[in-house]
């Protein structure tokens, strides 16, 4: 069985290769439909195959980048992409990243704060996860009750309208996204999100994709894919920083990304086949399991927060990729009737 | 007689094996690597040739254009395998240019 492990001249190991694969895979599914790089998956991924951390953070932002350009290339083609939107909130992410990693180098100095971000973490975790299923219960009753506003039917949470209301200029309108606001709203709630994820150690999707839908007021495709093209830029940003630092493995980056390349298409075209709030509540319920694992890890159950970490990765890529494989079979059953019909007609 | 319903009967195997799963597979799979005390700082070239060699060298000497290797090799080959992919979806059929967004 030789065969099946590949060794790494960088990181000086020996892979499971096809391990490197499947983990591809499933991010590049879980991804692709909830718009974000899913670092939180990969870097334990890569270490539970044997990765030194040192080198799995690293080798995981290179495969992001590369992973997020396979599925902005197809969101964009869907019109789920606001580069207007994206360009902009790159400006405050890398701002914040920065502020970031500054503030958590300064308490470093001061002392010992790993648990301290990890409590910080859990927290916020937590309020996203409460948000979103808040959300979800606000907009049901809603429905239930037949209110609808707008274009977008019932909504729970609607924080994006006070804040479209603050008409600080310059005022600009994004066509893709369908709302007009102040530029300093996207460009502030990005370097927040940015900020924390410099002080947390993250990729940032996890923060920014409700942050995008609530707080900016993206719908919900439209923030899949105007985050993944944020997340794509700023994976390249850190792939090259830790190349710098001589912290990558190129070798496992390419054998990921052919995972990746199958699995990011999987996850882009089931969105168009998502329901808005269905990717909200499945989003929802990965930000608990993310939780629930680093509170484990907290505690030192290393092996179980592993465990939900890859069962959560297994059954919601399944999912995902059982809703594509459903709307493309009904899509395809309805045009082979429409041109059996044309036919008949014709 | 206790009368055990389809499903239940269909979910314990299932179960269980999902739960030998998530014990086993880490285990297995770690066999593969070796520890991370066995960090090695500079790449070793004596196990590999051709262009892994050249990365290999290139890592241990020119930090900078490395980076700007794996950046550059990076996008390329993200979007090459994009646009392979985007090829091979476009033969399935389905319609890849439109959605209808529908919150609810």
């Amino acid at each position: 069985m030789e065969w099946l492990y590949l060794y790494m001249p960088i990181a000086g190991v020996t892979i499971f290769w096809p391990g490197l694969v499947l983990i591809g895979f499933s991010v590049g599914v879980i991804g692709g439909f909830f718009g974000m790089g899913g670092a939180w998956m990969v870097t334990p991924g890569l270490n539970i195959l044997g990765f030194p951390m040192a080198f799995a953070i690293g080798t995981d932002m290179a495969h992001i980048a590369g992973k997020s350009m396979i599925s902005t290339i197809r969101h964009s083609k869907f019109g789920n992409v606001d580069y207007k939107l994206g360009l902009i909130m790159v400006l405050g992410t890398f701002i914040g990243i920065e502020v970031g990693a500054q503030l958590v180098m300064y308490l470093e100095r001061l002392g010992k704060v790993e648990s301290t971000v990890r409590w910080i973490y859990v927290g916020f975790l937590a309020l996203i996860g409460t948000m979103v299923f808040y959300d979800y219960y606000k907009a049901t009753r809603k429905k239930r009750m037949g209110v609808v506003e707008g274009e977008k039917g019932a909504e729970g949470i609607t924080w994006y309208k006070t804040l479209h209301r603050i008409k600080i200029p310059p005022v600009v309108h994004f066509k893709t996204a369908g709302f007009t606001c102040s530029v300093w709203l996207p460009i502030t709630v990005s370097f927040m999100t940015g900020l924390l994820a410099g002080f947390l150690g993250i990729g940032g999707g996890l923060l920014r994709m409700p942050a995008l839908v609530y707080l900016i007021g993206c719908p919900t495709h439209i923030a899949v894919g105007t985050d993944l093209f944020e997340v794509m830029i700023s994976g390249l940003y850190g792939a090259f920083t830790y190349s710098m630092k001589g912290r990558i493995e190129l070798v496992a980056v390419f054998v990921m990304l052919t995972g990746a390349a199958v699995g990011a298409q999987i996850g882009t075209v089931a969105t168009k086949y998502a329901k808005g709030y269905g990717i909200r509540i499945a989003f929802g319920i990965c930000v608990v399991a993310c939780m629930v694992s680093i509170i484990l890890k907290e505690f030192g159950f290393s092996s179980l927060s592993a465990a939900i970490i890859l069962v959560t990765i297994g059954l919601m890529s399944a999912y995902i990729t059982v809703i594509m494989i459903k709307g493309a079979a009904q899509e395809l059953r309805e045009k082979k009737a429409l041109a059996r019909s044309l036919a008949k007609a014709a | 007689m206790r009368l055990v319903p389809k499903r239940g009967r269909l979910l314990t195997p299932i179960v269980g094996l999902l739960g030998m799963a998530v014990g086993w597979i880490p285990d297995w799979v770690w066999a593969g690597g070796e520890k991370a005390t066995n960090l090695v700082v500079v790449a070793d070239t004596r196990r590999v040739s051709g262009i892994m060699k050249y990365f290999a060298n290139l890592y241990n000497t020119n930090t900078l254009l490395f980076a700007v290797w794996a950046v550059v090799l990076t996008v390329l080959f993200g979007a090459l395998l994009g646009l392979l992919m985007d090829w091979l979806m476009s033969r399935t059929g389905i319609d890849l240019k439109t959605r209808k967004i529908i919150e609810h």
